[in-house]
């Protein structure tokens, strides 16, 4: 098993944004967490990535603790992240901004920098390969030279996950990578991560569209209130009646 | 003994000029979020209007506090509107360097106005009051209660009337604020108004104590910091209690320690507590 | 363009012993590029990482009472003082960054303008160590090196020179480097810096180690420079002052530092007998850059070639 969840609860205050929610992502797959608006999906991520600290449960990755590892330490476990608002290096260039998605694997400091020694030079040369490696993956190397923030929304979007992929993770997480993409390119992304599980990307993905989960994930959770209230394949969950009853429930309310 | 009521007098004394400026850096720190590192010259400036106005328009020591109070609210709008209302949204870094680009164009002002030299303030209450023992001028004891009722006044006015509520409303949420009908950058205005008023009345009060120059606002402003650190970043009353503390621990420390040091009491404090707290004491919930 | 830019500057300056006829117009250019080594520290801990160092100048005077004590004091010629001061300022700063960088924003800002205005107190109050208000005179220049004399104005001036070459070279290979757009990339996302695996607390304490050497370097040579130093050189109005030259310049350039200092050096020197006046111009131009036009001088520059080689 590559992530395990088990029991994990997150207060903020008085608030419980997660409660006690348990799953396995085993190697390969691809896990899709869906649920109504304040459903806590974000927040598990956050507790995934090390970016709020759990306040109960564990957390293992490839069977070592995680539980309260700092996030760029997650991260170098290898797990990769996404945000759910576009988040990128808006100021540096595109090449730029998967370059730093492959810094943690390269290990110059000052010195190498000042004294330009065979190890700067040669990670130089491999962390710029690596990134064009992930700008040609996400479909975007042509705009390598570009300024992040000047580019279409949608090549943002695939310049977060260049940057995740050039991470060289084990286990990807996005949160709601289509949100705000029009329905075209929506197919077209959906493509992108079917091609990084063909990859051996294993993913974990929070979305709101439903036509694109149930169209990619190969089992889902379904959170509500923070709590899980569903687990199992598409078929499974779109014949789950709790589930039916979340999402009718959000929708009369909404 | 004596000399320690004699200290605690003099604490009493720069206690209440440091609550008065402090107060004003907590005010707008509060509701801004900006730390105005132009604040102490807005002091400096306030009392050199009140100086202009007793030796060279001849108005009288109250008329002339009055003047400054009135010069440096309107120094405060404009400041307000025309350096950091457009900044609202810019990193925080930027309002600092603009902070910066105000101080040394009021320090120069006063340089052009009245020249670098230190310069003595002349006061009407000179005259020096006997009680138990004790020796205080009579303007200490004017520092003392004038400074204690601008923040009664100011606590009324926050607490008690409608426009005060509104400052509060745009403290605790700028946007919900606006939603409810209050305009919070006339609420900003009145802010940075108030708080310049108050370094005004401050610098005038103390002024005939000390001396003023134009360099006068850089240590006074490291304290306000201090001391609103101290009082928990935004926080009125925090700025009160923490700008006594400051004095006493001044005042005796540089009695009983060492005077070379006082001034690096305050700096002391603020470092210690960044220390072992980088969020700031009473920091409300990151 | 730029790279024939770099090599004319370099030209003149080189010349600029042989151009100038008095040696008083030498030591205006000296020090202009002793202040801009120090503003280019500023720039590796601002212009980088995001991060204002209000203490920079108290750093600048650890390198030079370093310099300008083990020389006085200690008897050690130039160049292992200024070797010991930059130590110094970089331990220091490890030290001071360290506790320092846990804290945020406005925080930052506040507490290193404490720690420096506390080093400023201690230069002044600590007489029998450093002389207080009147501070340190009669430091010696740097021993000869075989031919090489440096106790006229004129070699000082290549020292100087040569320092600041060093500097600007320092500051181009870091930036471009691997660790120098890490600095930069944390500045503009902090998250997704943590996200992509970087230490985020590590790289922003190199970053400012980096900046307080720069800025105990330009210390050293300050000291050696003008064979005296006072307290006055280490407060918070020099850092206030060093800002203003690397905003003018252009916050995060190459150029900015060094543009910005040699301007506004000029500038006043050029307005003579306005000099004290100098700053009701620059104060309100200060307000004004950082509103519309944040990349100042150089950083206008660079937009506007960008803007003919699109053509």
């Amino acid at each position: 098993m590559l992530l395990q969840v088990r029991n994990v609860t997150k207060r903020f205050g008085g608030l419980t944004a997660v409660d006690d929610v348990s799953f396995d992502v085993p190697a390969g797959h691809i896990k899709a967490i869906i649920g109504p608006n304040g459903a806590g999906k974000s927040t598990l991520f956050h507790l995934i990535s090390g970016y709020h600290p759990a306040t109960r449960g564990t957390l293992t990755f490839e069977g070592a603790e995680i539980t309260h590892l700092p996030m760029h330490e997650i991260a170098r476990r290898g797990i990769a992240r996404t945000f759910q608002t576009t988040s990128l290096f808006s100021h540096q260039t595109v090449l730029d901004n998967a370059t730093m998605g492959y810094r943690m694997h390269a290990a110059t400091n000052v010195f190498d920098a000042l004294l330009r020694t065979p190890r700067a030079r040669r990670e130089e040369t491999e962390s710029r390969e690596a990134a064009y490696e992930a700008l040609r993956f996400a479909g975007i190397a042509p705009l390598a030279n570009r300024i992040a923030g000047s580019i279409p929304q949608e090549a943002q979007k695939r310049l977060a996950i260049a940057i995740a992929v050039a991470a060289k993770p084990k286990l990807v997480l996005l949160d709601e990578p289509v949100a705000g993409v029009t329905s075209e390119e929506t197919v077209e992304h959906a493509e992108l991560i079917r091609h990084m599980a063909n990859e051996g990307y294993t993913i974990c993905l929070v979305e709101h569209k439903m036509t694109l989960v149930m169209g990619l994930a190969d089992s889902i959770v379904v959170l509500h209130h923070g709590k899980k209230i569903a687990e199992g394949t598409p078929a499974e969950i779109s014949a789950d009646p709790a589930v039916i009853e979340a999402y009718l429930g959000a929708a009369t309310h909404a | 003994m004596h000399l320690f009521f004699q200290e605690l007098l003099n604490g009493l004394v720069v206690g209440s000029l440091y609550a008065l400026v402090a107060l004003g850096l907590a005010l707008v720190y509060g509701t801004m979020q900006i730390p105005n590192f132009a604040h102490g010259h807005l002091y400096m400036l306030g009392a050199y209007v009140a100086f202009f106005g007793v030796t060279v328009a001849h108005v009288g020591y109250w008329p002339a506090m009055l003047l400054a109070i009135v010069v440096l609210a309107l120094v405060g709008v404009v400041l307000e509107r025309l350096v950091f209302r457009p900044l609202r949204n810019a990193p925080e870094v930027n309002t600092i360097i603009a902070a910066v680009g105000v101080l040394f164009f009021l320090q120069t002002l006063a340089q052009v106005w009245f020249g670098g030299d230190y310069r003595v303030f002349p006061t009407p209450y000179d005259k020096v009051v006997h009680f138990a023992g004790l020796v205080a001028t009579q303007q200490q004891l004017i520092v003392i209660a004038a400074a204690a009722v601008l923040m009664v006044a100011l606590f009324w006015f926050l607490k008690r009337t409608l426009t005060g509520a509104t400052i509060e409303a745009v403290a605790q949420n700028r946007a919900g604020a606006a939603l409810v009908g209050i305009d919070p950058n006339r609420v900003s205005m009145m802010v940075f108004a108030i708080s310049a008023g108050l370094a005004a009345a401050a610098a005038t009060l103390i002024a005939s104590i000390s001396l003023i120059s134009p360099s006068m606002g850089f240590t006074v402003i490291l304290k306000a910091f201090a001391i609103i650190v101290l009082g928990g970043m935004g926080s009125v009353p925090g700025a009160i209690i923490g700008a006594y503390i400051l004095a006493f621990a001044e005042s005796f420390g540089g009695t009983y320690i060492s005077s070379n040091y006082q001034d690096a009491i305050a700096f002391g404090v603020l470092v210690l507590i960044l220390t072992f707290k980088p969020t700031g004491l009473f920091a409300k919930g990151t | 363009m730029r790279r024939v830019l770099w090599i004319i500057a370099a030209a003149v300056a080189v010349a600029i012993p042989f151009l100038v006829p008095k040696t008083f117009y030498l030591q205006i250019v000296a020090g202009a590029y002793i202040t801009a080594i120090a503003v280019y520290g500023l720039n590796v801990i601002l212009g980088y990482t995001g991060l204002l160092n209000l203490g920079h100048a108290a750093f600048f005077g650890i390198g030079a009472y370093a310099v300008a004590l083990l020389e006085t004091k200690a008897g050690w010629p130039f160049w292992p003082a200024l070797l010991a001061g930059c130590a110094a300022s970089v331990v220091l700063g490890a030290m001071v960054g360290s506790v320092s960088l846990r804290t945020r924003g406005n925080y930052f800002a506040i507490f290193t303008a404490a720690v420096g205005v506390m080093i400023a107190i201690v230069f002044t109050n600590w007489q029998e160590l450093t002389g207080g208000n009147i501070g340190i005179v009669n430091i010696p220049p740097p021993p000869s090196i075989g031919p090489l004399a440096f106790d006229g104005d004129v070699p000082k001036y290549y020292l100087v020179l040569g320092a600041l070459a060093l500097t600007i070279l320092i500051c181009r290979l870091v930036r471009h480097s691997l660790v120098g757009r890490t600095f930069v990339a944390i500045a503009d996302n902090e998250d997704l810096a943590r996200a992509a695996g970087i230490d985020v607390a590590r790289v922003r304490l190199t970053a400012f180690m980096l900046s307080t050497f720069l800025a105990g370097l330009a210390g050293g040579m300050f000291a050696m420079y003008n064979g005296n130093l006072g307290p006055d050189q280490t407060g918070l109005d020099i850092t206030f002052e060093q800002l203003l030259y690397l905003v003018i310049g252009g916050i995060g350039t190459i150029a900015g530092p060094l543009v910005g200092t040699l301007v506004l050096v000029g500038i006043s020197h050029e307005l003579q007998g306005m000099q004290q006046y100098r700053f009701l111009i620059f104060g309100p131009l200060l307000v004004l850059l950082v509103r519309f036009f944040p990349l100042g001088i150089a950083g206008g520059f660079s937009r506007l070639t960008a803007r003919w080689a699109a053509r």
